[in-house]
């Protein structure tokens, strides 16, 4: 058994744990003070430990910032009620915050986050079939909120659930399709060989566009959030699927949707914003030393957050489709979208051969 | 009769979405800019700042002393009866307690006891006062870390209220019935 291989797998899995659980913290943060600022309001800005206060400048600036307000969140969701209610399905009461937080940790596996520190590669699992890996765990996220709208015995909750089935999975179809270009340009479906394809040849942006166009509006359906926030829709479901949930079962939820909108940018970047490769300062080639090594795993980071800051802000201009506006987006405009996208990229690879 | 409005169907350019999703992006964008930069954020920080509260605003009641510094009600007891929430509660002095400290008066209450709790600031034990003894005040956010801290006792209420100067019952009363002298009475 090679000790080595493994320690530096636990390393990695920690630091990347932390890392999401981190991001997904500061992106509920981000969340909040961006639409504070678009909706002309200030956000959160006066959580503060107690003795912050006698730090001069930086003490005001940060609590200003509302920096500590994800650490009293989570402390808070510790420290409250778990309540079950009387009527609930228990055992899929109790697995279904499970069920949708697990699929949404799991994608991060596959993504390289960097490309090598020391001799170490800086992802967790470097798959052959990294992108398959990753839609067959997506699509066991929706389990997760089915079973939390069915264990709740409540009509709100269900109609969340529901119409969550029907959104991820004819999302999960125009996603699966859009990225297909992509591997034929790249040639290949380990998702560290598309960053180094995109390291010497550019980003796959430029090369595919409308794929990113697609698999940008199925992420937003993905992991739920408006414009197709519909399983969650507060105006008309109260709640949505977690509505009878309260304290760290909640939380767990709320984790769930942040991390898979941290994987989905964290897929973005590495499919079509060439991951951890920047191409100026000779930034495009795996790193050799530890500075540029440390710099790849920034670069990838800082391309998350922009897309992040993107989903977020993209939250609060929208307004929610219908429900058959949703689904006729879905199949009747982006599948054949998805399928066009295809065909010309590969009948133009096979003319240019 | 039913009306039928024509609507037109949108164009290839609007189903596309595009144009409104920019058009979204700009005005998000715009308001962003101008609350983070040109200090355009509409929300006041309460604790830190207040407003101005307007004229004839209803906060907390309070007793009110006269110009001389003495207690203005008489334990009368109207406000006690028409308070709908039944937050006021008086005790009267008694046939031989405590005389009134002024002079044209014949008692003032051993107590008088407001529960801010179950004030509604209706105002009505304002409009029913014969004394003017009794008035709305601009105190709206009254905190206490127990129910038994926001029952005010009578010298609290004085205190709070302090006095209102030039306002003589009397005098009021005469200036009010000298302008329905004339008809027709213009209030």
């Amino acid at each position: 058994m090679d000790w080595n291989f493994i320690i530096f797998t636990l390393v990695k899995i920690v630091a990347v744990l932390g890392l999401l659980h981190t991001i997904a913290g500061y992106a509920v943060l981000a969340e909040r003070k961006i639409s504070a600022w678009i909706q002309d309001r200030v956000g959160p800005n006066r959580t503060a430990p107690p003795f912050i206060k006698y730090v001069p400048v930086l003490g005001t600036l940060l609590t200003r910032w509302g920096i500590f307000q994800p650490a009293a969140d989570g402390l808070k969701f510790m420290l409250k009620e778990d309540f079950t209610p009387a009527g609930v399905r228990k055992i899929y009461f109790w697995l279904a915050p499970a069920v949708s937080v697990i699929p949404s940790i799991l994608v991060v596996a596959v993504l390289p986050f960097g490309s090598y520190l020391g001799h170490q590669k800086m992802v967790i699992a470097d798959l052959n079939v990294g992108i398959l890996y990753t839609f067959g765990i997506v699509s066991l996220g929706v389990y997760g909120i089915v079973l939390a709208g069915y264990a709740a015995n409540s009509k709100y909750p269900m109609f969340g659930g529901i119409r969550s089935s029907a959104q991820m999975i004819s999302y999960e179809i125009s996603m699966g399709m859009s990225v297909i270009p992509v591997f034929l340009i790249a040639g290949s479906l380990n998702l560290t060989q598309i960053i180094n394809w995109q390291a010497q040849h550019g980003w796959l942006f430029f090369y595919a566009p409308l794929s990113l166009i697609i698999f940008l509006v199925a992420s937003f359906a993905e992991t739920n959030r408006t414009p197709f926030d519909l399983p969650e829709a507060e105006t008309e479901l109260v709640g949505g699927y977690h509505t009878e949930y309260s304290s760290m079962k909640f939380a767990l939820f709320f984790l769930a949707e942040y991390s898979n909108m941290t994987a989905s940018a964290g897929m973005m970047v590495t499919l079509f914003f060439g991951g951890w490769s920047l191409p100026v300062f000779g930034l495009d080639h795996p790193a050799t030393t530890l500075v540029a090594g440390i710099a790849h795993i920034l670069i990838f980071l800082v391309k998350v957050c922009i897309l992040m800051t993107l989903f977020i802000w993209v939250r609060w201009m929208f307004p929610r489709f219908r429900y058959d506006q949703l689904m006729d987006l879905g199949w009747r405009t982006f599948i054949p979208l998805a399928l066009v996208n295809i065909l010309i990229t590969a009948l133009f690879l096979w003319i240019r051969s | 009769m039913a009306i039928i409005v024509d609507r037109k169907s949108l164009g290839f350019w609007e189903k596309l979405y595009l144009p409104a999703v920019l058009g979204g992006l700009k005005v998000t964008m715009r308001h962003a800019w101008r609350s983070l930069f040109k200090g355009g954020q509409v929300t006041m920080e309460y604790p830190e700042q207040r407003w101005t509260l307007p004229d004839g605003y209803r906060g907390a009641p309070y007793l009110v002393r006269d110009q001389e510094g003495s207690t203005k009600c008489v334990s009368c007891q109207l406000c006690e009866f028409v308070c709908p929430p039944k937050a006021i509660k008086i005790t009267p002095p008694g046939p031989n307690g405590l005389p009134a400290d002024r002079k044209n008066a014949e008692k003032m209450p051993e107590e008088f006891e407001i529960n801010m709790l179950r004030c509604i600031y209706c105002g009505l034990c304002q409009e029913v006062c014969p004394e003017e003894a009794i008035f709305l005040q601009k105190d709206y956010s009254l905190t206490g870390l127990s129910r038994g801290e926001l029952i005010y006792n009578k010298e609290k209420l004085l205190a709070l209220g302090g006095t209102v100067g030039g306002i003589q019952k009397w005098k009021h009363k005469l200036e009010e019935a000298k302008t329905q002298e004339q008809f027709p009475v213009n209030v």
